[in-house]
């Protein structure tokens, strides 16, 4: 794979880096969060909702683009550990019941350490996946974690008492913070805005999904996130420096696993229900590994930035076009053209776009633009006074 | 005794479809070192046609037409994506097909819309007692023509000129090609190939002893479980794949029955997750060594 994922990822171009550049980009940033923390203020829930969504796949994203950009671990095992966040979530909050005809086990811890313990079992669960991982290299592991999804298939239906079955699954404690719940209880107004579940969840999910962002990019420029790529690169040459190669692919494998049971947790919450899948295409299933997938190729594998781009794309084309669906002359099912299908056919031609023309993906695209935009703010050449190549694989988003 | 003789029958039977099918992988990965993930949506391809003229061309003239409709959109899917881009590794290319079978099982199914087309095979007709074994005809079918098939496969490879070239260029691309093997040609006909055999496999998969469900998207996931198939064997191993589908084969009849139907999903990626982490190659793979 080392030398697979390198190829598929754009060679970095140095794009000089100014101290004014810099304070350029810290101002984007804090712009954006600024947007992103008064848009419930302005938008409604469908929009809200649609975010949020876009978020969860965010956090999945990033995750799976640490794994395989980084580490250059392929794995399609995404959606397993999305089950192992959301069904651990689900027991360690939910209370011990009989739902319909299921008998359900839950513990009823607080919420926030169920989210903990969450995050936490599904990296162990990507740690238990590490004898193997640590053996196979590229697309023998791809394959190999497969068998992950399909093992969660087989343990959704066969374990009814924690996921609640496949019939009709189970409903997750909604999250709540020292005594504020993320739900409709309660009122509160913000500016006149009521803030409702939707409004509620935008924060947390946003909350989260910062969080995850910080954490990667500090995980990408640190210690670790430098064995990850010389592991990539070359493992032999990462031994001989130093770099403990089986422990750096288990902990790139937890880490990405711990990533996916956080958006699993968000997913459930999202939907408010907890689900098994009845066939092998639903929530857990293999179309999701891939959806992810797509998002971190699209974004250009290795990009934190471009991860949630992905996201942005993957997960977000089939709740704007649902939400405006009568806007745009969509209907219900327009030969069977349903949202669904049409951004199934947008984020497939966008892989292949990818692979073809651009293998860096939108991280690419985006640092060219950036490039051009800086050789036109200094035509006489002082950013390129201190040029800084960035070393490969760093995100620079 | 008899239940286990039958399920060896039919794990047989099964075997040798996914054999096509992982013979197909495996022929791509020997000439172009891709992975193609797009191998399901060629089988669909495949069926679909069938379905599609069935009614009006009778089956056999349709499944003609299917087979060589694989083959084709496996030649072209080659021959417009996978070759214009040289400069692309093995691996992203597998990404690559990746996105292919995202917009090809989607464009499908919504072809299809919510009817589940039986293909009709004209051997689903009645079962053979035969000693207290009842043969289903359409594993006695598969079987056959999956023996014949894979025969004919490896004949071709060990004598004929494409066989030759398909081994010399598996052997070593560069070397190959400075010995006046046409690179392209050998690559275009191996995707041909491996259309083919899995637009036969298709009509297999498609049927009620097989499956028990039309063309829909459980065949697309039974593809994938060529896969675990081609892996098993060893990628780069042609008689791997042989074995590897009888090993999942007889692994799903042998389960369905003494475990559960849905565990049989999983048992046949359970045994391929074993023999990865002993054997990290496969049974037959070429294990890869790495000079510091």
């Amino acid at each position: 794979m080392s030398e697979v994922i390198t190829a598929v990822r754009a060679p970095a171009a140095p794009a000089p880096r100014s101290r004014r550049g810099s304070a350029l980009r810290a101002l984007a940033w804090a712009a954006l969060l600024l947007v992103l923390l008064v848009l419930p203020l302005y938008v409604g829930p469908g929009l809200l909702s649609a975010g949020q969504y876009v978020m969860v796949g965010a956090v999945g994203a990033i995750g799976l683009t640490l794994v395989i950009g980084q580490a250059g671990l392929l794995s399609l095992a995404h959606a397993f550990f999305l089950l192992v966040g959301g069904t651990s979530y689900a027991v360690l909050a939910g209370e011990t019941e009989q739902a319909g005809s299921e008998y359900i086990v839950g513990l009823g811890l607080p919420p926030l350490l169920a989210l903990v313990g969450a995050v936490v079992i599904s990296a162990l669960a990507g740690l238990a996946f590490a004898p193997v991982a640590g053996r196979l290299k590229g697309i023998y592991l791809g394959v190999a974690s497969l068998a992950l999804v399909f093992l969660g298939f087989y343990l959704g239906q066969a374990l009814p008492m924690l996921t609640g079955g496949a019939a009709s699954g189970r409903n997750p404690e909604p999250f709540s913070l020292f005594g504020f719940s993320f739900s409709n209880e309660g009122y509160l107004a913000v500016l006149g805005v009521p803030f409702r579940q939707s409004e509620r969840l935008w924060y947390l999910f946003l909350a989260f999904t910062v969080i995850a962002f910080v954490l990667a990019r500090g995980a990408v420029r640190s210690r670790v996130g430098r064995a990850w790529r010389g592991v990539r690169d070359n493992e032999a040459a990462a031994a001989v420096m130093g770099v403990n190669v089986l422990r750096a692919k288990a902990g790139a494998f937890a880490v990405s696993a711990a990533y996916a049971g956080l958006s699993g947790v968000m997913v459930t919450l999202w939907l408010g229900l907890l689900k098994p899948d009845e066939s092998e295409f639903g929530t857990y299933g293999l179309n999701t590994s891939i959806a992810f997938l797509a998002m971190a190729i699209i974004g250009g594998l290795g990009s934190i930035a471009g991860a949630v781009v992905g996201a942005l794309i993957v997960y977000g084309t089939p709740q704007v076009l649902t939400l405006f669906a009568d806007e745009l002359g969509l209907g219900d099912t327009l030969a069977g053209l349903s949202p669904n299908v049409i951004s199934l056919y947008v984020y497939g031609l966008a892989v292949i776009l990818v692979v073809l023309f651009e293998p860096g993906g939108l991280a690419a695209i985006g640092r060219r633009i950036a490039g051009f935009a800086t050789r036109r703010l200094h035509p006489d050449g002082t950013a390129a006074t201190a040029p800084r190549s960035a070393p490969p694989g760093e995100d620079r988003s | 005794m008899n239940t286990f003789v039958q399920l060896l029958v039919n794990g047989l039977g099964k075997g040798a479809v996914y054999a096509l099918l992982a013979l197909g992988f495996v022929v791509i990965f020997k000439a172009t070192e891709v992975i193609n993930f797009a191998h399901g949506s060629l089988a669909l391809i495949g069926g679909y046609l069938i379905a599609v003229t069935v009614d009006t061309l009778g089956f056999p003239l349709a499944a003609l037409l299917g087979v060589v409709g694989a083959g084709l959109a496996a030649l072209l899917i080659e021959r417009l994506l996978l070759s214009r881009s040289r400069f692309a590794t093995p691996d992203s290319l597998a990404l690559l097909t990746i996105g292919i079978d995202v917009v090809v099982v989607e464009d499908i199914f919504r072809r299809l819309g919510t009817t589940v087309p039986y293909l009709g095979a004209p051997w689903d007709a009645r079962p053979i007692q035969l000693g207290g074994v009842t043969l289903f005809s359409t594993q006695l079918v598969a079987l056959v023509v999956g023996l014949v098939l894979i025969t004919a496969f490896f004949l071709a490879f060990r004598f004929t000129n494409w066989g030759i070239a398909m081994r010399a260029q598996a052997e070593n691309r560069e070397a190959a090609a400075l010995m006046g093997i046409r690179s392209s040609r050998v690559t275009a006909t191996a995707w041909l190939v491996a259309g083919v055999l899995a637009g036969v496999a298709v009509m297999f998969i498609v049927t009620q002893d097989f499956s028990g469900t039309g063309l829909s998207r459980t065949t697309h996931a039974i593809a994938f479980a060529a896969f675990p198939a081609a892996i098993i064997g060893g990628l780069d191993s042609t008689a791997g794949a042989v074995v590897g589908g009888v090993v999942v084969g007889l692994t799903q009849a042998l389960t369905e029955v003494y475990v559960s139907i849905p565990f049989a999903k999983v048992a046949v990626f359970l045994v391929m997750l074993i023999v990865l982490v002993v054997r990290p190659a496969g049974l037959f793979g070429t294990r890869e060594l790495s000079r510091v």
